[in-house]
């Protein structure tokens, strides 16, 4: 308990536990309006369109108090806390654990459940592209400008497993329950230093009593190759039926799905290691996945 | 009466009629012009959606984000009057502010939780615009401005953690920078990198710390990208940010089709 009010108290913590809360707040805030617009959309068939003001006084005024409140807050808590600064630089002293700054720590705990080249490369740059690409795969026109949730199932619920799960609270443990040797350890629970967990992962393919390297990297791309078609598959079996598919088109279509099983990917891995201790699905003699 | 008239003589001076374009009488006409005529003020439409007044709607979050890029930038410059980029001088620097500059300690500490909460800002603002779906024609380059915007906050965010020069920032950029070893075709330890000629004295890790390891050449790398590069171009995407803004029509609110 002690251990865990020495990490949360650490000032460069303190924004990480206002985020959990704002995130926490602000989530429900706008899923509570999106209930509010869903009930009168489904009642009247319509929301009111406002009207417009001046935006001198009626939005400059909300500026002006908003900026003071910041300065107030900024000001009490820039008094009470000081910055971090610890012993100088030192190349030959490596703290354990070291840690990437918190925003990125979503990011370093992805790195026990994929290799570096995964997680700190390609993960991260998916990320930035596929949000890029939001407003281009996204066809449906209705749920723009108020908040929603009943016409846009999927894209809110996606966004949010992955705002909320995948980022948020993977920052939570990697700042909170990841101590020496990066192992995970409970809040109650005292860090130690010499921490030895045994190695018992296991690859997928010897799972399936593969030894051949050759046939061991085969096994894989079909599986990784399986996972990724089975779903553009769906689009050729289902393209008549489904007219939101026809709309979204193939490209469209086969972008979505490469970007959300690739999201879903972590999920995945994170839950084979915790069952099945399998570190890798796919070895090839040049990368690994 | 005295005093009406001194205010009078004041008001109807060809200096103040220089300065002040007009007078602050509330009339819809001085309303809009009171906007129009001001430079800082005339970033805003003269008339908004009352939707966009609403802080229900907007949470404010992108005004505050920016509000916040200011106060960085304020307090950033401050701090640079007492900083030096280099091995010998950097930490120093820092233990200086924090103990012997009067009110050093106060504003390194504002620039520092400032950034944290640009951070934080930056995303419920973007989980707003996501849940009104605002990013949806006609405005969908503003969210990729938008998106750009984000990877630029946290590069400031993580280039700026470097700078006290202590054990927190140098492992926490070593583990951050670590990753570009990885990288596919360009990093040493990447896949196909080796095979394609990679040594740690020429990948892309390499060109981003200016050495095999995080040290003064790094240091000094990340402070022009602090202090000149990224704030430059975060400052330039804001404004054609916000200028995007009313360009695809203001604020995003209902527009009567469901
Ligand atoms: C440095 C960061 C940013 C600043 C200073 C900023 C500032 C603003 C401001 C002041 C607004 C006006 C409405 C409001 O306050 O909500 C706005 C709207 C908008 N922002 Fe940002 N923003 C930033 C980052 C982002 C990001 C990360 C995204 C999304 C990826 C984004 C997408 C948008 C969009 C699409 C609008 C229009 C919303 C509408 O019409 O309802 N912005 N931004």
């Amino acid at each position: 308990m002690h251990q865990l009010w020495a990490i949360v108290s650490k000032g460069d913590n303190i924004p990480i536990v206002i985020m959990l809360f704002l995130v926490a707040f602000y989530v429900a805030w706008a899923l509570r309006q999106a209930f509010a617009n869903d009930k009168s959309i489904a009642e009247t068939a319509k929301l009111p369109v406002p009207d417009k003001v001046h935006v001198w006084p009626y939005l400059v005024r909300i500026e002006f108090l908003g900026a003071i409140a910041i300065m107030v807050i900024f000001t009490i808590w820039s008094i009470f806390i000081n910055a971090p600064l610890e012993e100088p630089a030192n190349p030959n002293r490596t703290p354990n654990p070291s840690k990437a700054p918190w925003y990125f720590l979503g990011l370093q705990e992805m790195l026990v459940y994929f290799d570096p080249w995964i997680a700190g490369v390609v993960l991260p740059s998916l990320i930035i592209v596929g949000l890029m690409l939001i407003p281009y795969i996204d066809t449906n026109p209705t749920g723009s400008g108020y908040y929603s949730f009943k016409q846009r199932k999927f894209a809110i619920s996606t966004y949010l497993f992955g705002f909320t799960i995948l980022w948020v609270s993977l920052i939570f443990v990697g700042t909170f329950l990841r101590g020496p040797g990066w192992y995970f350890f409970w809040p109650w629970v005292t860090w130690d230093p010499h921490k030895v967990v045994a190695l018992t992962n296991v690859n997928l393919h010897e799972m399936f009593g593969i030894h051949s390297k050759l046939i061991a990297a085969f096994f894989g791309m079909i599986v990784v190759g399986g996972y990724y078609s089975l779903v553009p598959l769906f689009y050729f079996w289902k393209k008549k039926t489904i007219p939101t598919l026809q709309k979204m088109g193939l490209v469209r279509y086969a972008i979505v799905s490469f970007l959300f099983l690739t999201m879903m990917a972590l999920p995945i891995k994170m839950i084979l290691r915790w069952t099945l201790n399998i570190k890798y699905v796919w070895v090839t003699p040049w990368f690994n996945v | 009466m005295p005093i009406a008239d001194l205010k009078k003589t004041v008001t109807k001076s060809p200096i103040w009629k220089s300065v002040f374009r007009h007078d602050y009488k509330d009339t819809p006409r001085n309303r809009y012009l009171q906007v129009l005529s001001n430079v800082w003020l005339h970033l805003h439409p003269t008339k908004v959606s009352r939707h966009a007044v609403e802080l229900r709607y907007t949470w404010g979050m992108g005004g505050i984000s920016f509000f916040i890029f200011l106060v960085l930038t304020v307090t950033g410059v401050v701090l640079m009057f007492y900083y030096r980029p280099t091995d010998q001088y950097a930490y120093y620097d820092m233990k200086y502010l924090m103990n012997d500059v009067p009110f050093g300690a106060f504003i390194r500490n504002m620039h520092r939780w400032s950034a944290h909460a640009m951070v934080i800002t930056v995303w419920l603002h973007m989980l707003r615009v996501f849940m009104t779906g605002s990013y949806k024609p006609p405005r969908e380059f503003n969210w990729v401005i938008g998106v750009i915007l984000l990877v630029l906050t946290l590069l400031l965010s993580f280039t700026g953690y470097m700078l006290p020069w202590d054990q927190l920032a140098m492992w926490a950029v070593t583990v951050g920078t670590n990753m570009a070893r990885a990288t596919p075709l360009l990093g040493h330890e990447g896949p196909l990198g080796p095979q394609i000629g990679m040594r740690p004295d020429n990948d892309i890790r390499f060109l981003l710390l200016g050495g095999t390891q995080v040290g003064p050449p790094a240091l000094l790398r990340f402070y022009v990208l602090h202090c000149v590069f990224l704030p430059v171009a975060a400052g330039l995407l804001m404004i054609v940010h916000f200028w995007r803004i009313r360009k695809d029509g203001g604020i995003s609110g209902p527009t009567g089709k469901l």
